[in-house]
């Protein structure tokens, strides 16, 4: 009679019926030729205008990498998914949006030392602005980790992921309260003035009121600044987790805790570390993409937290440079569907590569099959 | 003796009665009552206030002139804040107890809505000033309600107006049109926008959808760049607005924009939206006398307080139904309703006539938005 309670149940065999997995592999390959016959005729019909998708994928794709780090990081450490990140993002363009605001931050210099150079002065009080914002995220970062998510490091996986989405809600609808963030668009102002420049025969800046020639490609500074912060960062990372005694920590403790403890390191502090860099990023991505895209509300992180943690699943969740490869196709991926399908597509076919990946390769591109340990 | 008592009572009683009935069949015949229904308290005070302030303003330069077919006007202010109960209690208090026969409110739609059935069924006439949601005046079944009107457009009538300024003022040829396919007041200008451009002879070059969470519209921007309309229209709120003119501005596009009253705001970023227009219902701006003189008499009446859309809306709706009982030449709601469908009305939003679903066919205003703020561009009429 108690063999009822102990006895294992068989394991479910599920024998894959070879002609629905045909069908399913002809429909994949039918699709994916249909993507890069799209792509193909309209990179032939207006080159010009598919680079100029290209590079807004990029800007998109980059942002996405510095959020979907903090994402892969922390799953990597505590196999958690900590969907509150996206509301960290969110914080941090807040913070930076009321230090320029209304204190100036990012003209600080200039108003010590009225001496200084206008333009040394911007770009140290943007400096200040952001890790500003980053210090503040860490330091949320670390209340939520602490409060939310130690206790129950032991329990279930599925209680840390319910609590993990409370704690987002709670960010996003005590940042509507009016007393708050409200729940108003709120035009971003921003620490620098973001120039243009378009690319035909030279690069020349683009001036107000006056439309680049025919076939140019336009870039501008902010994008550029995307594109340094974030190799930086992906750069800064693997250092640390290779070459830094931290980081030997991090990876002993992604790979076995106990052991880790044994071995005299304090998991703990690691943990805490872990979701402190995660936040700093999503924070200089939260200033950079509210620089890019100068509108703030307190829901203004749901989607891009959304959208980087598919990339993190992409790339292979737990990987970093996966997260990075992944961001990358996120943003081309949005890029192109705007462009060439329809802009609100764009949200429907980031969440197809999700079930996709899941459905096909749910370690990701770079992830590795994950081995039960006992 | 006690006979005698009890005739003298009835006697002096009967005296009373018909003295008291006499005096109000005489009041009856110099007074006409006339409610303003309007949100004093609720959701939006500001709107009820500039309201009422209209609405009175238009009653009191009527008395000045000897009242409507001799009968001074006495107003009956309801606080029917903006939401459907209290406004339904507003209805029934001034149409079962005050007696109204005609009734100016309410601001909100989903208030006006309920107070039109109770004023269509007791053959009350009602004009919303600002009311735009169609049922206002249309029931369920698309039958136009007798007694109800209203004194603004409705909101897709900006997007012909819209389409007639680009056309007729630009000088477009060929429009792009952006819209937010979830939002069905975007939805219904950018409709009406398209099918009056087309009919007029210009070609929709492209039409690209968004939602209301995007922030990043440069797929949108890289083609209308690629496809150089003369004009876009782009009939969201000020948030939208601010985030795709300042991307469109940073990648060099020139073309300009062009709203509806959803720009209307004061978190409208006009340093992103300068060089755009939007069409509305009225500018305190705007150079004609009626506007002016309006202008003028409310600030004297107010203290400086300068009348915004919601006044001159209130302002002319009180003036049409005044107009109209003098030309009935009678207190009549029946022939107030058929004078009212027949009016040729020039207020101070422009000249006003009925159609068939009780909408006004008028004239829109078209501002243009500059780095010093909004400025009155022109009058567009349909």
């Amino acid at each position: 009679m108690q063999s009822v309670y102990k006895s294992k149940k068989p394991p479910i065999i599920v024998t894959p019926n070879s002609f629905l997995a045909w069908i399913g592999k002809s429909l994949l390959i039918i699709i994916g030729l249909a993507v890069i016959y799209i792509l193909a005729t309209n990179l032939f019909d207006k080159p010009f205008l598919f680079a100029q998708n290209v590079i807004n994928g990029i800007q998109l794709g980059f942002v996405y990498a510095l959020i979907a780090l903090g994402y892969t990081m922390v799953y990597g450490i505590v196999k958690l998914i900590n969907f509150a990140h996206g509301d960290v993002f969110m914080v941090g363009a807040f913070v930076s949006f009321f230090a320029v605001e209304r204190f100036g931050l990012h003209q600080w210099p200039l108003r010590v030392f009225p001496a200084v150079n206008p333009f040394i002065s911007t770009v140290i009080g943007t400096v200040t602005t952001i890790l500003l914002s980053m210090v503040v995220c860490v330091l949320l970062a670390i209340t939520i980790e602490r409060v939310a998510y130690k206790p129950l490091r032991d329990a279930p996986r599925i209680a840390a992921l319910i609590t993990a989405i409370g704690v987002s809600f709670f960010l996003e609808y005590f940042g509507l309260l009016g007393f708050v963030f409200s729940a108003r668009f709120i035009p971003y102002q921003r620490p620098f003035e973001v120039v243009t420049w378009y690319i035909k025969n030279g690069i020349y800046r683009v001036q107000e009121g006056v439309a680049p020639p025919e076939g140019a490609i336009t870039i501008s500074n902010i994008l550029i600044i995307i594109i340094i912060a974030t190799i930086f960062v992906q750069i800064f990372l693997q250092y640390l987790v290779r070459r830094t005694k931290i980081g030997i920590a991090m990876r002993a403790t992604s790979f076995d805790k106990p052991t880790a403890r044994l071995m005299g390191i304090e998991v703990d502090q690691v943990i805490s570390f872990t979701f402190a860099i995660g936040a700093s990023f999503a924070a200089l991505g939260g200033v950079l993409y509210a620089i890019a895209y100068p509108s703030i509300r307190t829901l203004m992180g749901v989607y891009p937290g959304l959208k980087a943690f598919v990339a993190a699943v992409l790339g292979g969740i737990g990987s970093i440079p996966g997260a990075f490869v992944g961001a990358l196709i996120m943003g081309q991926a949005e890029a192109m569907t705007s462009g060439y399908i329809s802009t609100p597509m764009r949200d429907a076919v980031a969440f197809t590569i999700l079930i996709l990946v899941l459905l096909i390769k749910p370690t990701g591109i770079f992830g590795e099959p994950e081995k039960e340990k006992a | 003796m006690k006979s005698f008592k009890f005739l003298s009572v009835l006697v002096i009683l009967s005296f009373l009665l018909s003295a008291c009935g006499g005096a109000g069949g005489a009041a009856e015949q110099k007074e006409l009552k006339l409610a303003v229904l309007a949100p004093l308290s609720g959701p939006v005070p500001t709107f009820g206030e500039m309201t009422r302030d209209g609405a009175l303003l238009a009653i009191e330069e009527w008395n000045a002139k000897g009242g409507v077919l001799g009968m001074t006007i006495v107003p009956i202010v309801e606080d029917s804040q903006c939401t459907p109960d209290p406004a339904v209690n507003a209805a029934n208090k001034v149409v079962n107890q005050d007696k109204v026969h005609y009734i100016i409110g309410e601001v909100c739609s989903k208030a006006s809505i309920p107070i039109s059935e109770i004023a269509n069924a007791a053959k009350v006439v009602q004009i919303s000033p600002t009311s735009t949601n169609p049922s206002v005046t249309v029931d369920g079944n698309g039958v136009t309600k007798a007694y109800i009107f209203r004194a603004c457009f409705i909101d897709p009538f900006q997007g012909s107006v819209g389409a007639k300024f680009a056309m007729e003022k630009i000088g477009a040829k060929t429009a792009f049109i952006m819209v937010d396919q979830a939002n069905d007041y975007v939805k219904g200008l950018a409709e009406f926008f398209e099918k009056a451009f087309v009919d007029a002879g210009g070609t929709i070059v492209g039409k690209e959808s968004y939602t209301a969470n995007d922030t990043d519209f440069s797929a949108i921007l890289a083609k209308i760049a690629d496809t150089k309309p003369d004009v876009v229209y782009l009939p969201d709120y000020y948030n939208i607005v601010n985030l795709a003119m300042k991307q469109a501005k940073e990648k060099g596009i020139t073309t300009p924009f062009i709203g509806g009253d959803g720009w209307d705001s004061a978190d409208l970023d006009t340093s992103a939206a300068d060089g755009g227009y939007f069409t509305n219902h009225y500018s305190p701006e705007d150079p004609r006398p009626e506007v002016q003189n309006f202008r003028k008499a409310f600030e004297t009446k107010y203290g400086g307080k300068t009348p915004d859309a919601l006044a001159a809306l209130a302002y002319d709706a009180t003036n049409l139904m005044l107009s109209a009982i003098e030309q009935a030449g009678a207190d009549d709601t029946d022939k107030v309703k058929a004078a009212l469908e027949a009016i040729t009305f020039s207020g101070v939003s422009g000249t006003i006539t009925f159609d068939q679903a009780h909408n006004p066919v008028k004239s829109a205003t078209i501002l243009k938005v500059t780095t010093d703020g909004v400025k009155f561009e022109s009058i567009v009429n349909p």
